[in-house]
């Protein structure tokens, strides 16, 4: 491994640790958990939309997250590992057959939709749920120690 | 005036700060960076000191540099650069300095031999706009246009814009932050970009422009003060 290669790998460990990236692909309906610093305050937006691209390139890796607001098309690229991002949760697995989903682009309402990978989601709801609950209890063990 | 250092351009890469931000930065290396020679006022008449860098062949270094580097009881350097220094800043023959010679946060000035373009039209050395793309005009669409005036002064002006040569120069980027340093590894991260390729020679200098920060290590950041004393005796 070289220098550069190292370099990112210890970055992409230590985000890895304050936050897991869990297990999506193209086609999936995903929930980003956004920090945003409106003054002096931090508050988390969620921003839903369907997951169209993913990058793969341990710490550049990004995801496209495509989502129709107001009947426009808005599109946001976020670094997969970018510290701004409190949560990724998935939240409906799609059946694709492709790894990019640009396509979607031209198409409007019931001929924009995503087979569910009903098996896919179930498992993937759990997963969240369970990792929903750790947080609370984080957050409440942190509030009894304090 | 402090010494700089000779560092190997490695690659960039980003980071993401405390904040959240993201900060593209450049990767130096200091490889066996050491003093090959000392300019002293009553020897040269100025003070400076000679740092080399890299490692070389015994067998592809000159008779001559291998008596110069033998005098400073140094392995033979790939890269060979001289700093001018104040008195107080010179520095022991065979010394060798590290990456914490920088602190983060620090201003420095890095100079390196950009990469070469070739003969670059003048749209990509100058950034002219060239021609238009229709409404007449034939075949010169990326030329440079008039070169002058008429019969008076009937000359192209010297320094004329024009294409040639592009890149493969000697240049200083001043002012550049130093984001961290790894004094393991002997890597000094610089946000934003570094002139030269991949694999290049630069020099890395404390900023001219800027004020040297407190906590800079005086006269330089050296390996042996990191390590027990014993062990920088026989680093021959």
């Amino acid at each position: 491994m070289n220098i550069i290669q190292q370099l990112e790998q210890e970055q992409v460990s230590k985000l890895l640790e304050k936050r897991g990236v869990p297990d999506f692909a193209p086609g999936d309906t995903l929930k980003v958990h956004v920090k945003v610093v409106e003054g002096n305050r931090e508050r988390v937006q969620v921003y839903e939309g369907m997951c169209i691209a993913r990058r793969n390139a341990s710490l550049n890796s990004s995801f496209t997250v495509r989502k129709i607001s107001f009947g426009e098309g808005v599109e946001r690229i976020f670094p997969l590992y970018a510290p701004t991002i409190d949560r990724i949760e998935v939240v409906r697995r799609g059946k694709v057959r492709r790894a990019k989903l640009y396509y979607l682009r031209a198409l409007r309402g019931r001929a924009a939709r995503i087979v569910e990978d009903t098996n896919a989601t179930q498992k993937a709801l759990a997963s969240e749920r369970e990792i929903t609950h750790e947080r609370k209890q984080a957050a409440k063990d942190e509030a009894a120690s304090s | 005036m402090r010494s700089g250092l000779i560092a190997q351009k490695v690659g960039m890469t980003r980071l993401f700060n405390e904040e959240g931000n993201h900060v593209p930065v450049t990767v130096l290396k200091v490889d066996a960076c050491q003093v090959v020679a000392v300019r002293t006022a009553e020897t040269d008449g100025y003070t400076a000191v000679q740092l080399g860098a890299g490692v070389a062949k015994v067998k592809r270094t000159s008779q001559a540099m291998r008596g110069h580097f033998a005098k400073a009881k140094v392995e033979p350097k790939r890269k060979v650069v001289e700093f001018r220094v104040s008195e107080e800043c010179l520095l022991a023959p065979g010394a060798e300095l590290s990456a914490t010679h920088f602190i983060a946060g620090q201003k420095v000035d890095v100079s390196g031999v950009t990469i070469g373009r070739g003969f670059a039209g003048a749209m990509k050395r100058h950034n002219f706009r060239g021609l238009e793309a229709s409404h007449g005009v034939s075949i010169s669409h990326r030329s440079h246009g008039s070169t002058g005036q008429c019969q008076d002064p009937g000359r192209v002006f010297k320094g004329k814009k024009m294409a040639g040569h592009m890149g493969d120069v000697r240049v200083t980027q001043q002012s550049l932050t130093v984001v961290a340093t790894d004094a393991d590894r002997g890597l000094i991260l610089i946000r934003g970009s570094v002139p030269g390729a991949e694999g290049a020679w630069v020099e890395v200098r404390d900023a001219v422009k800027a004020k040297r920060p407190e906590g800079v290590p005086l006269p330089a950041g050296l390996k042996a003060a990191a390590e027990d004393a014993p062990a920088a005796v026989d680093g021959e």
